[in-house]
């Protein structure tokens, strides 16, 4: 049985924390998909690399051949990491371009896991403001978990003391994990190759 | 093959000379396009509608009937009838109406609009428009074939004993395309009439055009109308031409940088890559329009938008004269010669039509 990971990370500089968080995250989670004897297929997408095609696709109404395949791996995906840096309280532009660009019947249920980096400790209830009410009109199944990690917390430790980082990836992990593998592999729906028959379009 | 052109009708003013035209400047521009497309030997005008500046036809059938009195030879449609917020009724009777004036000459494109407030000022719910574009469209036929209809439906008030008047041109109605960018239900519905399917073909990638034909076609053939091959296809077009290609995109693209309906985000060589737009020679133009049939098969009608994004009227009916006298020429050959015997050579036309067409023994 495999399942398909999706990491999308809104972190600007390369390297960037965000996608350092997306990474620890994607590895943990993987983990205990394995360990409930599941095949993970890990995709990374780098929203970075999509700044001007999201620009564009809001402006000509089209997605570039690249942001396509992205969008696509999202709607595709049985989970999906979603970690945005916190601007201004909330998440990034960039990061909410993106996901403005998801069709929400078609991502609908989809397990989420969410997460966000900032400067200080101070941002980390912009992830339960913003993010997590974003994805909740996006219909995702986000994991009850969601991991903000501040500059200071990479540098305490490796143990995972009572809520250490280290400790809230594998609690995030392990639901994610656990909500993958429990849910059937996402079948979205090719409405070119399946449309809706006219006699249900007349009803 | 029938090549034509057809207009939005936009009031974009001019980016080089800050020159708007007026409101009647840009009807009578609209009329001039349609009368020079008779001159140069095209054989389709369609017109969009619109009911929001900054656009000018929102009466389309006062304006194709005008041109029906100038002209003899060119057909008149719509690119497109908004068939979510017109009245049926009053399509079946303009429409109708204008078919006898204009001897048969005539046909229509089915659309749902650019704009969602236009849904609440005609009284209806822009999450509606796909279920209206069915029942209405449903309507519309059934006034067309049916001398007295009894209709109830969700959107309009219900009929009893109704005749839509005049009659179509001797009992023949109009023959209808669907057009949508987008929506693969627009492609469903027309297959499943067997009525024409139209992809504007300018502002998204030739996959996805090709996605929706695909579907429309596998879908004629579906509900039996014959072979996907049969199926009445029609794409859009978006060229600019001078001999040598490098002034045809130094001349283009202040207009293409300002007009809104290319957002203003990307560049003109990026659009070009990604959409199926040719800005360049004649010969590049033909070679890119003779590869619509790539992703399309073999098609029935193909128009080029003529006016629109601030262009002077000299310019467009220059650009007609070259379309006219080296382009058109060469894809009709071209195409002719690459069609099979089976596929349809252009859309159906009015008996009248296509009685007055014929070669004479």
């Amino acid at each position: 049985m495999t399942r398909s990971l999706v990491v999308v990370t809104a972190g600007l500089s390369e390297p960037s924390s965000s996608r350092l968080l997306g990474d620890r995250l994607a590895a943990a989670t993987e983990r205990h998909l394995l360990d409930a004897g599941v095949e993970p297929r890990l995709e990374v997408i780098e929203l970075r690399a999509h700044a001007v095609d999201l620009a564009n696709q809001m402006l000509m109404g089209f997605p570039s051949t690249a942001l396509h395949a992205s969008l696509d791996a999202v709607l595709a995906a049985d989970g999906v990491i979603a970690v945005s840096p916190i601007f201004s309280g909330s998440y990034s532009g960039l990061f909410k371009l993106f996901f403005d660009a998801i069709d929400r019947d078609a991502f609908r249920a989809t397990p989420v896991l969410i997460a966000a980096t900032g400067g200080t400790p101070r941002h980390s209830l912009a992830i339960e403001h913003a993010i997590r009410p974003l994805f909740a009109y996006l219909r995702a199944a986000v994991v009850p978990t969601a991991v903000y990690a501040a500059t200071e917390d990479w540098g305490k430790g490796a143990v995972a003391t009572d809520g250490s980082l280290v400790e809230r990836i594998e609690r995030a992990a392990t639901e994610l994990a656990a909500a993958m593998a429990a849910k059937p592999p996402a079948a979205p729906v090719d409405a070119f190759a399946d449309p809706v028959p006219f006699e249900d379009l007349r009803q | 093959m029938q090549f034509g052109v057809f207009t939005v009708g936009d009031v974009t003013p001019d980016p080089i000379t800050g020159h708007a035209v007026s409101e009647e400047e840009r009807i009578r521009i609209m009329v001039a396009v349609a009368l020079k497309a008779e001159e140069i030997g095209l054989d389709v005008f369609a017109t969009g509608e619109h009911h929001n500046v900054p656009f000018v036809p929102s009466s389309p059938t006062t304006l194709l009937g005008y041109i029906a009195a100038r002209t003899t030879r060119l057909h008149l449609s719509t690119a497109t009838t908004l068939i979510t917020t017109n009245d049926p009724v009053k399509i079946a009777e303009d429409y109708a109406m204008l078919q006898h004036l204009a001897d048969g000459r005539v046909d229509l494109m089915m659309g749902r609009g650019n704009m969602g407030p236009v849904y609440p000022w005609f009284g209806q719910d822009l999450r509606n428009a796909i279920p209206l574009a069915v029942e209405n469209y449903d309507l519309l036929r059934r006034l067309w074939r049916e001398d007295v209809v009894d209709w109830e439906g969700r959107f309009r008030t219900p009929l009893t004993g109704f005749t839509s008047t005049p009659r179509p041109l001797d009992g023949v109605p109009p023959f209808v395309w669907h057009g949508s960018i987008r929506s693969p239900e627009i492609a469903e519905q027309a297959a499943f009439y067997g009525d024409g399917f139209f992809h504007n073909n300018i502002f998204w990638p030739s996959s996805h055009v090709k996605r929706m034909v695909e579907l429309y076609r596998r879908r004629f053939e579906h509900y039996g109308h014959g072979p996907a091959n049969k199926a009445i296809v029609g794409l859009g077009g978006h060229v600019y031409m001078r001999k040598n290609s490098q002034d045809a995109i130094r001349e283009f693209r202040p207009y293409f940088d300002h007009a809104p309906v290319y957002g203003g985000a990307m560049s003109l060589e990026d659009y070009m890559a990604q959409t199926p737009m040719t800005i360049g020679s004649p010969q590049q133009v033909i070679d890119r329009t003779l590869g619509f049939r790539e992703f399309a098969g073999d098609y029935q009608r193909q128009l080029f938008i003529a006016d629109h994004a601030g262009l002077p009227l000299t310019t467009v009916l220059e650009q007609m004269d070259i379309l006219g006298a080296e382009v058109v020429p060469v894809l009709r050959r071209e195409f002719e010669a690459l069609r099979p015997a089976e596929v349809p050579e252009g859309p159906p036309l009015h008996p009248r039509v296509a009685a007055s067409q014929a070669v004479p023994v």
